[in-house]
């Protein structure tokens, strides 16, 4: 089971959170015109990386806030957390 | 019965307190502190159980989790439970025990002809033979395999013990209480780290308990009790026997079963029967030290052929002599400290030695006490059938091909010793790639994964000196990083006998013409033969050799097989053993009890169970309660000898005939409050909500991304910034989360806050033609009219002093209103709405009514917004805005969706206007077509319409648009049935929509 730093709350057990996708995935901005590609890429296509991964997870039985996981998709290393709205350098 | 292999001083049980058991029917006698296998061994029993697959005579081979043989079942305080290690149990009064795998008995066993059959069950013999004719595998060769197949029998009954869970942090947890695991715990607790100590025996120590030697001038095992009775003084440690570790797994998590009453005759009362400890730990040492390992030679599967060090702790611990003519087979010094033991109890054993000649200060002392000693001989093969009667022996060159001329010697017992194999089963779980160790012939870990290190004989350190140096250091210093507090320890002085290297040799050859069995897998029957078969059909990797011949795959994981069945593979292939490699090591390193990784969560706990508050007013009018979700809502209330269907129809007429009303607590409901809710309401649903005027509601749909719809619900604006919003009650939670990922993520400038409010408000929804009229004696203050109140209008009243939400929508077609007040007054409102109701002869309806009254009016719910379809195909293309942006909408522009033919929700009535359609079935053009039958569509809800008093379906129908009016047929194979029927619209009832707006 992982450990994962939240950053609002501090270590916490992955039964605590949920797990939500890619977090390098950006959703296209609203009433713009997009092409079916872009879109199938926004939806569906996604890397299936091995390695370091940068992901989304909610908090979901703590703070139910969105962070940023950087985690080693083979080994389940977890390098470093970040919040929502933390930039990831 | 007398114990008379038990001497007559000695050993660490308890003989003050003598016990009675059962085994096989027969009652015995044994001690307290003895195992099940110890006692019977006192008694003279060795033979216990017959193999799995020849149903040879099994006896014990060892005195612990190593066991691959003494696998007996357990009756315990009226339960019954298999696969368990006769080694392992403790004794406890009134403890019976059965053999498994015989039949009638384990004295005469039928199935035991496989054994004259074996050269017709090689390794494979299941895969080649069951492959044809392919019908007979369901009816004949599985039941057959499965009768034939597994070690005792799981109880059908309810079990009735309790398993809890327990969740632990500390710094230090440490895997056995030998000696590293002793030093390493002490120095640790000694600076202040927070310590787990977890044995899993009852008895701490290890092989201090067993080892002839001194530490600070007091023998191994004394001291081990004095650092144990100091450990159990300290506030931060945490001191576990009878506890097994069984696995590592991610970020230094490891899981913990600790046997809390397998040792007593009935669990205490308020006590688990076993505790499973889930432990997230800073730093982990590993002690777990080794198993001794034995030497293959021809029938060493014969009851009395036992591991040495098991001989030595039967003695030692248990004051058992498991023979009196021992005859030790032994590669190394090991075997020599079982003799010396022998020999100090005044039984004499013959050593035979594999090596030429090895000297050292523990053989010395043998030579010394005058042990018979013969170098370079061997053990042929055992002889005898249910125990050994002797041995054929004979001198081996010293290339180890040739055998001299075969003597037979008379013994009762061999007691054999191929050297120790470190158990890295936990360094190797935790994925440290092990790397083998030439000096030992074994595997032992390498670098460290996680915060793992190995110590002492786990780590193939077999020195005592050294590994009490080592693991106090380890200790100390991960402490020391952790707690910043630095204790030193004066190490003790350690007195023990050096020993000589140990012989590479691991199998005796086969004498010519001689055609013995010389198994590696005890538990599985797995022979030397076996495995060169395997290699000989080809199969190269030591994964497919394991899968093909079963080695090391039951129940004892190949604690004493693995290494021997790499020795052959890679003496067969001419590779050394690391080229050939190990299996994976896989948690758990020992069996564990199903109820243990279940725990508490079991019945009614393995979910939460929500109520409404008006729980207990239901249960007292005879509501029958359905889950939905995770809450309870009732399905109907029974009247008298109703039936389901009875009683819904009763309900679901009422509503249209008069008014009704039901629990609604359940749906999930969003408080969305900021200056951009509108906007983010207006993004999240596909119709438009910038407009939507205070005091008023709105029914609504979202849609995923990938444009399916998610949920629907009505959202009403209770004030400029505030909205409420409500959601199914299987989607409340997913919605919040939606919101949350959107809001947090996605338009962070949006002004806005959710949070749930479903248990905040108690809802009740009052249906039917009088419904208005019950709303006007329930809140006389308000007006409630018409023009009041309009259709999907909202307002607050005042119901007899308590303040309610009134909202003026519905679910089931009828004029309807929902009101909610604080939870606490739930109760208090159903029943004034109860009361004042009579009048208009009120009746409560449960889900099934509701759904009735849905279905007929064509409402969507649950199983048409089933994760597969659009607004389209709901009927509700209307409510997606052409004009602005929202969640999804960019996707119902896929070819698919857009398709001419796309799927739509219809209406379905049987043409006898009788028979009712199961939901699920497959709607078909031709009944008689061949299969596999083209699906049009499939029926997603069934009720008996009440309005019409008939059979009606609602379905998602390929091209439904243009099928109205149509004959096809509905078909369920799972029911048995093809019903004829006809499409029509899915608005069944009031398809103008008139009477909410009435």
């Amino acid at each position: 089971m992982l450990y994962i730093n939240c950053p609002h709350c501090g270590m916490r057990s992955q039964n605590e959170f949920s797990y939500g996708g890619d977090a390098s995935v950006k959703r296209p901005e609203l009433n713009k015109e997009v092409t079916d590609q872009e879109w199938d890429n926004f939806v569906y296509n996604r890397k299936s990386i091995r390695g370091k991964h940068l992901e989304l997870w909610q908090h979901i039985s703590g703070c139910r806030q969105w962070i940023k996981v950087e985690r080693d998709t083979a080994t389940h290393e977890i390098f470093r957390t970040f919040k929502a709205d933390e930039e990831v350098a | 019965m007398t114990q008379a292999f038990r001497i007559e001083n000695g050993g660490l049980i308890n003989r003050d307190k003598k016990l009675s058991f059962k085994f096989n029917g027969k009652t015995y006698f044994g001690y307290e502190g003895d195992t099940l296998a110890s006692a019977l061994l006192a008694n003279g029993v060795h033979l216990v159980g017959r193999s799995f697959k020849y149903h040879r005579p099994r006896g014990f081979f060892g005195a612990g989790v190593d066991e691959p043989y003494a696998v007996v079942q357990l009756y315990r305080n009226g339960e019954t439970e298999p696969n368990i290690k006769a080694t392992e149990q403790e004794l406890f009064e009134g403890l019976e025990a059965k053999s498994v795998n015989c039949w009638p008995n384990v004295n005469f066993d039928i199935g035991a002809i496989n054994n004259f059959l074996k050269i017709f069950l090689p390794a494979g013999f299941y895969y080649k033979t069951f492959m044809w004719p392919k019908s007979f595998w369901y009816r004949i060769y599985e039941p057959f395999i499965r009768k034939a197949a597994g070690l005792g029998v799981a109880s059908t009954k309810h079990d009735k013990e309790r398993y809890e869970h327990k969740y632990e942090y500390c710094d230090l947890l440490i895997a056995g209480s030998g000696p590293s695991g002793l030093a390493g715990a002490y120095a640790a607790a000694k600076n202040g780290a927070k310590v787990i100590l977890a044995e899993d025996k009852p008895r701490f120590g290890g092989s201090l308990l067993t080892s002839d030697v001194n530490i600070g001038n007091q023998s191994g095992k004394d001291w081990a009790e004095g650092i144990i009775a100091e450990l159990k003084t300290m506030p931060n440690v945490v001191v576990k026997n009878r506890s097994q570790i069984f696995g590592y797994y991610d970020h230094n998590m490891l899981v913990m079963s600790e046997k809390v009453s397998d040792h007593l005759p009935s669990t205490k009362k308020y006590h688990p029967n076993k505790r499973l400890w889930y432990i997230r730990a800073k730093e982990v040492l590993i002690s777990s030290g080794s198993i001794e390992r034995p030497i293959v030679f021809g029938n060493n599967d014969t009851p009395g052929v036992m591991l040495s060090s098991a001989a030595k702790e039967y003695l030692k611990v248990y004051g058992v002599l498991v023979g009196r003519k021992p005859l030790v087979f032994t590669n190394n010094d090991s075997g020599y400290e079982t003799a010396i033991e022998f020999k100090k109890h005044g039984v004499d054993p013959v050593v035979l030695d594999s090596r030429k000649n090895a000297e050292s200060e523990i053989i010395d002392e043998a030579k010394n006490l005058g042990i018979n000693i013969k170098n370079s001989y061997v053990v042929v093969a055992a002889q005898g059938y249910k125990k050994v009667k002797s041995a054929d022996i004979a001198s081996i060159s010293e290339d180890k091909k040739q055998l001299g001329k075969i003597e037979n010697i008379q013994c009762d017992c061999i007691c054999v010793s191929g050297f120790w194999t470190p158990t890295i089963h936990l360094a190797s779980q935790s994925g440290n790639k092990t790397k083998f160790k030439e000096e030992i012939d074994a595997f032992v870990p390498g670098q460290s994964k996680q915060n793992e290190i190995t110590l002492g004989a786990a780590n193939g350190i077999f020195s005592l000196d050294e590994t009490l140096r080592t693991s106090f250091k380890v200790g100390s210093e991960l402490s020391k990083k952790i707690t910043e507090i630095d204790n030193e320890i004066a190490i003790p002085n350690v007195v023990e006998k050096k020993s000589s290297q140990h012989d590479k040799f691991w199998c005796v050859p086969l004498p010519k013409g001689k055609n013995y069995k010389r198994f590696l897998d005890f538990q599985n029957d797995v022979a030397v033969s076996d495995v060169e078969i395997a290699l000989r059909e080809g199969y190269r990797s030591i994964e497919h050799v394991k899968r093909y011949t079963t080695l090391g795959m039951a129940t004892d994981q190949g604690k004493t097989s693995n290494l021997n069945g790499l020795q052959l593979v890679s003496e067969i292939e001419n590779k050394v053993v690391p080229a050939v490699g190990h299996t994976t090591f896989r948690p758990p390193y020992t069996p564990v009890s199903i109820g243990a990784i279940v725990g508490r969560e079991v019945g009614k706990h393995s979910k939460p169970t929500r109520k409404s508050p008006m729980h207990s007013w239901h249960e007292k009018n005879n509501a029958v309660f359905v889950d939905a979700g995770v809450w309870l809502r009732p399905r109907y209330y029974k009247k008298g000898n109703e039936n389901l269907f009875e009683a819904s129809k009763r309900e679901a007429k009422n509503v249209r005939t008069n008014v009704g009303v039901c629990d609604v607590t359940t749906l999930g409901k969003i408080d969305v409050k900021g200056p951009d809710a509108a906007e983010l309401l207006n993004r999240v649903y596909t119709n438009a909500w910038l407009k939507l005027p205070v005091g008023k509601a709105r029914y609504g749909v979202m849609l995923r991304e990938d444009g399916i719809v998610m949920d629907d619900g009505t959202t009403t604006r209770i004030s400029e910034n505030h909205y409420h919003m409500t959601t199914t009650t299987a989607q409340a939670a997913n919605v919040l989360s939606h919101l949350e990922y959107y809001l947090q993520l996605v338009w962070p400038e949006l002004n806005v806050n959710v949070v749930s409010t479903t248990e905040q408000w108690a809802g009740a929804a009052i249906a039917g033609p009088k419904s208005r009229d019950l709303l006007k004696k329930l809140f006389p203050n308000s007006d409630v009219s018409n023009e009041g109140l309009p259709f999907m209008g909202y307002m607050e009243g005042d119901l007899f002093g308590v303040k309610a939400r009134i909202f003026r929508i519905s679910f089931s077609g009828e004029l309807a209103y929902e009101v909610n007040v604080e939870s606490d007054y739930g109760n208090f409102m159903w029943e004034k709405i109860i009361e004042a109701g009579e009048e208009f002869n009120i009746q409560p309806y449960g889900t099934e009514a509701l759904s009735t009254l849905r279905i007929e009016m064509g409402h969507v719910a649950g199983s048409e917004l089933d994760g597969r379809t659009i607004p389209f195909d709901n009927a509700l293309e209307g409510l997606v805005s052409k004009k602005k942006d929202f969640i999804g909408k960019r996707s119902l522009q896929r070819s698919a969706f857009t398709a001419e033919d796309r799927q739509r929700i219809v209406g379905v009535v049987p043409l006898d206007k009788q028979t009712s359609i199961p939901e699920g079935s497959h709607l078909v053009k031709d009944d008689k077509a061949p299969l596999p039958n083209p699906k049009l569509g499939h029926i997603s809800a069934s009720c008996w319409s009440v309005e019409y008093d008939n059979p009606f379906s609602l379905a998602i129908l390929k091209d439904g648009k243009n099928m109205i009016g149509q004959k096809l047929f509905a078909m369920s194979p799972l029911k048995n049935k093809v019903i004829p029927v006809e499409i029509v619209s899915s608005h069944y009832v009031d398809p103008k929509g008139e009477r909410v707006r009435s």
